[in-house]
């Protein structure tokens, strides 16, 4: 299994994660925080009053699909990786790519659907209700872009064969990532379903 | 190099392992950073600018921490020099300050009381989070998690390198906000709206307070930067047998303070990214219903209550970050010089890890008076009450460690004892705060800063002092004075008690924390000689760390040559040579058999067995269980 039991036997095994992978995952958590600060702040803020409705557009939910769907790519270049089909793990990323970029400008789209329905970031008609909306946006879209670079590192990587079935790590950092984004905005559209 | 040879007898397997060298590795995987490991060896005549400013070496990064963490203490004391004198002397000219102070002093000689507020908050920013956060940390976890865990360096040295560089950047960020025309931010450490979300409020809320966000953003950054990184190498780069039980604990509490940082700074940031956007992008997050100047302004439906959430929840578990390293260190400085293992091992990991679950559960006890659902508050001050469980098992077992040792009084053990008298001493009057009906009269008064001076301030302040004598030797290759060191100790265990003893008196009288002049109060003058006293106590304090400064810098360069292990300790950084080179171990990395305590253990020949000597060498020590291991 393990290609260097020299180097490794040097070390305690830890969780049996690559040092990479664990700096990973504690930086998925610290985004967790962040996010579990703005949904905790939107629910005490909306539960003091003074707190404005406001529809939530439609095109979310394509958005949603879109990025739903660039998961399943995502992992579908992970399998190809895996089982060293390059081709396949080429046209895995590229698609995982476009459709992250579809979701980017379907959000930028979204933004303007919330302000054609009167729900502004800021000024004198907006209210801390829809200027959440557009904080868990655009953060959750600000986290998106460097999901995109990495997508790109790792596709570079890749068509210089450096990405194959015994060089997993940066492809599986990567789709656990891109999992994780995929994952926190299909929460976020679901607590904002839930509570707007 | 002559000194470099271990006394005989005491670390065995250092000399063993001494001529072997590193074997060759078959690099098999791009991927792997293990392996680089054993590439450092490399890169021997490296460009000056590499080595010493764009090191990625956790060494260096560490010295780069602390020496900038000295330069903010300096600053921060200052500061609060220059208050205390406001306090101290209400009517008194402050005219021989112009050439310093410039326009901040009136043509009367008088403090600006714009002013005065900005020196606090200056202070409070400074101290809380660029001298015992990132100077502390910073500079410890840095030094001490590769060096006492067995590896070569961190998990990322780039990442390392990164996270100093965004420290530094922030650093440059704030100290420009000293020297803008409106000055820098004045709304208290504690940055609360609408104050600090209202541009035109005061002056310190223009520019200034621009400026403290960015510097926090970037400071936030370069937390999660070296915590993440801090974490990773506590649980992937341990040397062989090193496992989480036998871990120092200094480890142990770097590791969990880095968790604290990794789960609550990101939470400021949101808070800090929400206030940005009310103040310069027309949100209303945390305002409502505002007048000023007689012009009703137009943001509805914030509420600053929400702030004081968001930044608690990370200004709690805060305090922690400052204070577990501190007791990290203290627990290692008391049980090396007292020649004792540490008291309760286990149940000193425990109250850590008790005492950061427990910090995430308490914040609304800084929020008593805002009106918050009494019931809600009781549940709190609940919470609150409880930490004093984890703390008092810390606090006796440091007793107990000391409890009949064979105490050796050099200068890290004095400041170590005196971090538990002042923890004991601060902590006590936090049991009192966190009652809510007692908070309720407490609350803003100076009470609460002689609190928390007393428990985090100073304490921290003496965890690090300990740290910094204790490594020093490890760090430079040479010693620090022990005289100077008494003399610093005497004159800031003195100092800190002369000041905040007495602040607690008039805390209680309900003097104001934050106020420019309280000569306007009757109720107030009758303590003017008591302001009088705490401001030349502090000043003479303050002074007195010059002792130190001049110790550091002269022991760098002319100090005593130190030997390996000069404290006779057990941990593994001790077998590291002198001045470690990049790598750390020039060999192999030392394995691990025993826990870090060996001190003073019945039937061994010498007072304390390092972490890498095998039972097989140690017969006439094991005890019935280890005779197994031996084998
Ligand atoms: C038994 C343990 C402790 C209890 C019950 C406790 C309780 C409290 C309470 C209730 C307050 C709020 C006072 C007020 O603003 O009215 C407070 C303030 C504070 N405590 Fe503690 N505390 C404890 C230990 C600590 C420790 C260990 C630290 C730091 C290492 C610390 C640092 C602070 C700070 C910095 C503040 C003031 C923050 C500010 O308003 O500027 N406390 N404490
Ligand atoms: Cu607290």
């Amino acid at each position: 299994m393990n290609p260097q039991p020299e180097i490794l036997s040097e070390k305690e095994v830890g969780l049996g994660w690559h040092p990479k992978r664990v700096l990973l995952i504690l930086l998925i958590f610290s985004i967790v925080m962040m996010f579990a600060a703005f949904t905790s702040g939107y629910i005490v803020r909306r539960d003091e009053g003074n707190w404005r409705e406001f529809d939530l557009p439609a095109s979310l939910l394509i958005n949603s699909i879109l990025i739903a769907l660039s998961s399943a790519s995502m992992q579908w270049a992970y399998f190809s990786a895996r089982k060293d089909e390059l081709g396949r793990l080429k046209t895995g990323l590229v698609v995982t790519l476009v459709l992250g970029l579809a979701f980017l400008a379907g959000q930028y789209v979204s933004f303007g659907d919330l302000v054609a329905g009167n729900t502004y970031f800021g000024g004198a008609d907006a209210n801390p209700s829809g200027s959440f909306v557009y904080v868990l946006m655009g953060v959750h879209a600000f986290h998106l872009v460097t999901g995109l670079v990495f997508l790109a590192v790792v596709l570079r990587r890749a068509l210089n064969y450096q990405v194959h079935s015994r060089a997993m790590l940066s492809i599986g950092n990567a789709t656990l990532y891109w999992h994780f984004l995929g994952g926190l905005w299909l929460y976020l559209y679901l607590f904002l379903l839930l509570n707007h | 190099m002559s000194d470099m040879t271990p006394k005989p007898n005491l670390s065995p397997s250092v000399e063993a392992q001494g001529g072997r060298g590193s074997a060759p590795v078959p690099a098999t995987e791009h991927d792997d950073h293990l392996l680089h490991d054993d590439h450092h060896h490399e890169h021997h005549d490296q460009h000056w600018l590499w080595k010493y400013v764009f090191s990625q070496d956790h060494k260096q990064i560490a010295k780069q921490f602390l020496i900038t963490g000295i330069f903010w203490a300096i600053l921060g004391g200052t500061l609060s020099s220059l208050f205390r004198l406001q306090l101290g002397w209400p009517e008194g000219t402050m005219e021989w300050l112009k050439p310093i102070l410039g326009g901040w002093v009136s043509e009367a000689g008088k403090l600006d009381p714009e002013f005065y507020l900005a020196l606090v908050t200056m202070h409070g920013t400074i101290m809380v989070f660029f001298v015992l956060t990132a100077g502390l940390s910073g500079t410890f976890s840095n030094f001490l998690i590769p060096l006492q865990v067995g590896a070569r360096d961190m998990a990322s040295g780039f990442m390392n390198m990164l996270s100093y560089w965004f420290f530094f950047l922030s650093s440059v960020v704030m100290f420009s906000s000293l020297f803008i025309e409106t000055g820098p931010a004045a709304a208290g450490w504690t940055i609360y709206p609408p104050l600090s979300a209202l541009p035109q409020a005061i002056p310190g809320s223009g520019t200034g307070m621009t400026m403290w966000l960015v510097s926090m953003a970037l400071f936030i950054v370069s937390q999660l930067l070296g915590g993440v990184n801090y974490v990773t190498t506590v649980i992937n780069l341990r040397t062989r047998g090193m496992s989480m039980s036998k871990l120092p604990l200094t480890i142990w509490a770097f590791f969990l303070t880095a968790i604290l940082g990794i789960l609550s700074f990101p939470v400021l940031f949101s808070a800090a990214l929400l206030l940005i956007f009310d103040r310069s992008f027309g949100t209303s997050f945390f305002l409502s219903d505002i007048y000023i100047a007689g012009q009703a302004l137009s943001n509805q439906g914030g509420s600053p209550v929400l702030f004081q959430h968001l930044f608690w929840f990370l200004g709690h578990p805060e305090v922690y970050i400052v204070i577990m390293p501190a007791m990290g260190m203290v627990s290692e400085v008391l049980a090396t010089n007292a020649r004792k293992p540490i008291f309760g091992y286990r149940a000193m990991i425990g109250s850590l890890i008790g005492i950061s679950l427990l910090s995430f559960v308490v914040w609304a006890h800084h929020m008593f008076v805002t009106g918050m659902n009494p019931f809600l508050g009781s549940v709190f001050m609940f919470l609150t009450l409880i930490i004093a469980v984890p703390s008092g098992v810390k606090v006796f077992n440091w007793l107990a460690t000391l409890w009949r040792g064979n105490i050796r009084f050099t200068a890290a053990m004095l400041f170590a004892i005196g971090f538990v008298s002042l923890f004991i001493s601060g902590g006590l009057t936090g049991i009192i705060l966190g009652n809510a009906t007692l908070d309720i009269q407490m609350h803003n008064t100076y009470f609460v800063v002689a609190h928390f001076h007393l428990v985090m301030g100073s304490s921290a302040f003496f965890g690090l002092f300990a740290g910094v004598y204790h490594w020093f030797p490890k760090m430079f290759g040479r010693m620090m004075d022990e005289k100077l060191g008494y003399i610093h100790f005497w004159l800031t265990f003195a100092g800190v008690y002369l000041v905040f003893m007495p602040m607690h008196y008039v805390g209680i009288a309900g003097f104001p924390r934050r106020y420019y002049a309280w000569t306007g109060f009757d109720a107030f003058s009758q303590f003017a000689d008591m302001n009088k006293f705490i401001s030349i106590a502090a000043i003479i304090a303050f002074l007195g760390q010059f002792i130190f400064i001049f110790n550091f810098f002269y022991s760098i360069f002319r100090g005593r040559r130190a030997t390996q292990n000069p404290w006779n300790s057990t941990t593994l950084e001790w077998t590291a040579p002198i001045e470690p080179g990049h790598g750390n171990w020039p060999g192999e990395i030392p394995a691990v058999y025993r826990w870090p305590y060996d001190y003073s253990k019945p039937g061994s020949e010498v007072d304390f067995i390092p972490q890498n000597v095998p039972y097989s060498q140690t017969h006439s020590s094991n005890l019935p269980y280890e005779r197994d291991m031996a084998e």
